[in-house]
């Protein structure tokens, strides 16, 4: 006895759409359930994870800092992963880009250095990480290797690099020989969007590049063509498209973001260089590209819940003193529903008994 | 009292920023007192040691202080939740690691009422105090056992990161271990991690691969001493008593005692006492202990113990004057008789006899 999963014929989009809604649901009767084993209240739970933070609007302001790297990462990974290419290093591409703007922050430093600054620096984030991300794009077309693998072991690379320039050549000189750098002047700082907020102008890139992804997917003959090298590539070959120039894009494109995204967030949020700029917002932002489909504004709506269950999860260490591995757990969770509740779309479930006709 | 002043001119820079209502002092009847962490509060070492602390507190005032912790923050996502602390009627807030420094500050100018205490870093305001404690103290014990145990004459050193409360530490260590054994070699490895029991185990293992037979370490978790434990060697536990994780292999370890001084920065915040400040404990101050001495000769316990009582009398000084460098030149001595506080916080250089090199 055994189950298989069978294609659907059909499926309708308003049950695509219920179905993550479905998934939320089940998993918030999960971790409910778990959290009433622990012997505490899950309408409390529910109240700190999700009401409060929904309802403040400090911690309104907070979701979207949170969800700004994320966004930024997730839109990028979702032109890679639309092509079947599977660019795992955007947290490197994100440290990368980091680097490389915040070169001319600290090059700058003391000068009285203009407005050009900003800008600059935000370009050479989105250079810093789309050059990185073409590493394992070329590799890929030029040698054949696996994208998987040389993307994920150049993080460590770029890891590294950050941890030997802020504890070396870019360390504060007057730090105390602390790893880290002076922190940037205000001509190197991302402003706030409104004045005494923590919500700085990365999120405004985050909305434009949802939106200019939504044209791009949507209605343009690239957009077709990254589907179809993704979904069947013999036939985009012989439709004329090259799937080389296909790949170095996708690659730079998501690399570029990713890289926004790492010097949007040390100017705009850390201030200064330091051995570790991202609680793994590049692998974080895979799991939110998934969530929310590839599909842009599916990927706005992930991020901002991915970003909940952070705030969320501290607010319920501090208010319910629920540990953190609770939180862990609801992120998986709430992962594993979602994905379930697509196959449960697009598939059926049969029981097929030992020798049962089909 | 323990505490003293340093870095008192970077302390003034910040304190201009601010208004005075952060230092007016009022009692209070209860008070909430939250914890960031950076590690997990099961690391059995560096943030376990301080959650000790936390519940040493709730312990010392019942009824009158609550307590809350947030655990496994990451350093560059920490400004958050210190707010959310902040946001959330707490009147007293620690920050654990020196990663925390700039975002404690920021949320410390932005609620002036609160007060802030953040370990190990030099930054301070009106309402926010630093502490940490002399690490080094007990390194040089630890040193000296080490130098008489070995056999091999190979000393190992798992450090996290080559920051200076690391390098000063591996410095007393060895300066500990050439007090008694002047031909000891020592071998260093960097786990680039403060908690990660694979690398520091491995780090361990590299060592002991390596003829390394006394292992100290500047890691976590037990990890790197559960490695000694299963060659037969010796090691030292780290921030907490390890002795349940390597009952044959540790001779002693150096643990970090925060309960004394959180509960006495809750009292003066309770008492509307509580001034910023900045607190460095060692031996004598009991914020660095000693756990007992076991699995060696009574000569070498004799000599471990003797060396205690030295530096709690303050007539020893693991860093007393000459210092001498890799390059064999002598540091300059700012301190009287020994080096500085301000050298020892800021150590960027190994002593003479170690042959690695800091990598940087």
């Amino acid at each position: 006895m055994r189950f298989e999963l069978m294609p659907r014929t059909t499926v309708s989009p308003v049950a695509r759409a219920l179905a993550s809604v479905v998934a939320f649901i089940t998993a918030f009767l999960i971790a409910g359930f778990v959290i009433w084993l622990m012997g505490r209240s899950p309408v409390a739970a529910f109240d700190v994870y999700v009401l409060q933070p929904l309802s403040d609007p400090w911690a309104l302001q907070e979701l979207l800092v949170k969800a700004t790297p994320l966004i930024l990462i997730a839109i990028g990974l979702s032109y890679c992963f639309r092509a079947s290419l599977w660019n795992i290093g955007a947290e490197g591409q994100y440290v990368m880009g980091a680097v490389l703007g915040s070169w001319l922050a600290l090059k700058t430093h003391g000068t009285d250095a203009g407005i050009w600054v900003l800008p600059l620096m935000m370009l050479l984030g989105i250079i810093g990480g789309a050059l990185y991300g073409l590493i394992p794009a070329f590799l890929k077309t030029r040698f054949g290797v696996n994208e998987i693998l040389t993307s994920l072991m150049l993080v460590y690379v770029a890891q590294l690099t950050l941890d030997y320039l802020a504890r070396g050549p870019w360390r504060d000189p007057k730090g105390f020989n602390f790893p880290q750098s002076v922190t940037f002047d205000p001509a190197a700082t991302l402003p706030p969007i409104m004045e005494a907020g923590r919500v700085h102008y990365g999120f405004l890139f985050a909305l434009v590049a949802v939106a200019v992804t939504s044209v791009i997917l949507g209605r343009t003959l690239f957009g077709y063509r990254l589907k179809l090298t993704g979904d069947a590539p013999r036939a985009a070959r012989f439709a004329g498209f090259n799937s080389k120039a296909t790949v170095m894009a996708v690659f730079a494109i998501s690399g570029g973001l990713a890289g926004l995204a790492g010097i949007a967030e040390v100017s705009g949020q850390i201030g200064q260089i330091q051995p570790s700029i991202s609680p793994g917002y590049g692998f974080t932002a895979i799991t939110v590209a998934f969530l929310g489909r590839l599909n842009p504004i599916g990927i706005l709506i992930a991020a901002l819940v991915v970003a909940l269950t952070f705030i969320g999860g501290e607010s319920a260490q501090i208010l319910l003193k629920l540990p953190l591995d609770l939180t862990q757990a609801f992120q998986g969770i709430l992962l594993l529903c979602v994905l379930a509740a697509d196959a449960l779309v697009s598939y059926r479930i049969r029981l097929v008994t030992r020798g049962g006709a089909k | 009292m323990f505490s003293r002043k340093l870095f008192g001119a970077l302390a003034g820079v910040t304190v201009a920023a601010l208004s005075a209502t952060g230092a007016l002092a009022q009692a209070k009847d209860k008070i909430k007192v939250g914890f960031i962490y950076v590690g997990p509060v099961g690391d059995h070492g560096w943030s376990y040691q301080h959650d000790q602390g936390r519940q040493a507190i709730e312990k010392a005032f019942p009824g009158k202080v609550t307590t809350t912790f947030v655990e496994s923050v990451p350093e560059a996502d920490s400004e958050r939740a210190i707010e959310q602390l902040a946001r959330t009627g707490h009147d007293l807030i620690f920050t654990t690691s020196f990663g925390f420094m700039e975002p404690t500050l920021k949320v410390a100018k932005k609620y002036p009422n609160i007060k802030f205490e953040h370990a190990t870093g030099f930054k301070r305001a009106p309402n926010l105090s630093t502490y940490a404690a002399k690490f080094h103290e007990g390194r040089y014990i630890i040193g000296q056992i080490a130098g008489k145990m070995t056999k091999s004459n190979t000393i190992g050193y798992v450090g996290a990161f080559p920051i200076p409360e690391v390098i000063a530490g591996i410095n007393a260590f060895y300066l500990g271990a050439q007090s008694v054994n002047p031909n000891v070699k020592i071998k260093i490895v960097f786990a680039n991690t403060w908690y990660d029991p694979a690398k520091e185990g491995d780090a361990a293992k590299a060592l002991l691969d390596q003829g390394v037979d006394m292992l100290a370490q500047h890691t976590d978790s037990p990890a790197p001493i559960q490695a000694a434990e299963a060659r037969g060697k010796f090691g030292f536990g780290q921030a907490s008593d390890m002795e349940r994780f390597a009952p044959k292999a540790q001779l002693t370890a150096i643990v970090d005692n925060w309960n004394d001084y959180y509960v006495a920065r809750a009292k003066a915040v309770l008492d509307g006492t509580w001034k910023s400040e900045d607190t460095w404990g060692g031996i004598n101050a009991h914020m660095v202990v000693m756990s007992p001495y076991k699995n060696m000769p009574d000569d070498v316990k004799k000599l471990a113990q003797d060396t205690e009582a030295a530096i709690k009398a303050g007539t020893l000084n693991p860093f007393k004057c000459p210092v001498v460098g890799q390059d064999g030149k002598e540091i300059e001595c700012k301190g009287n008789g020994a080096l500085s506080d301000e050298q020892v916080l800021g150590m960027n250089f190994y002593v003479k006899g170690i042959e690695d090199k800091i990598p940087q």
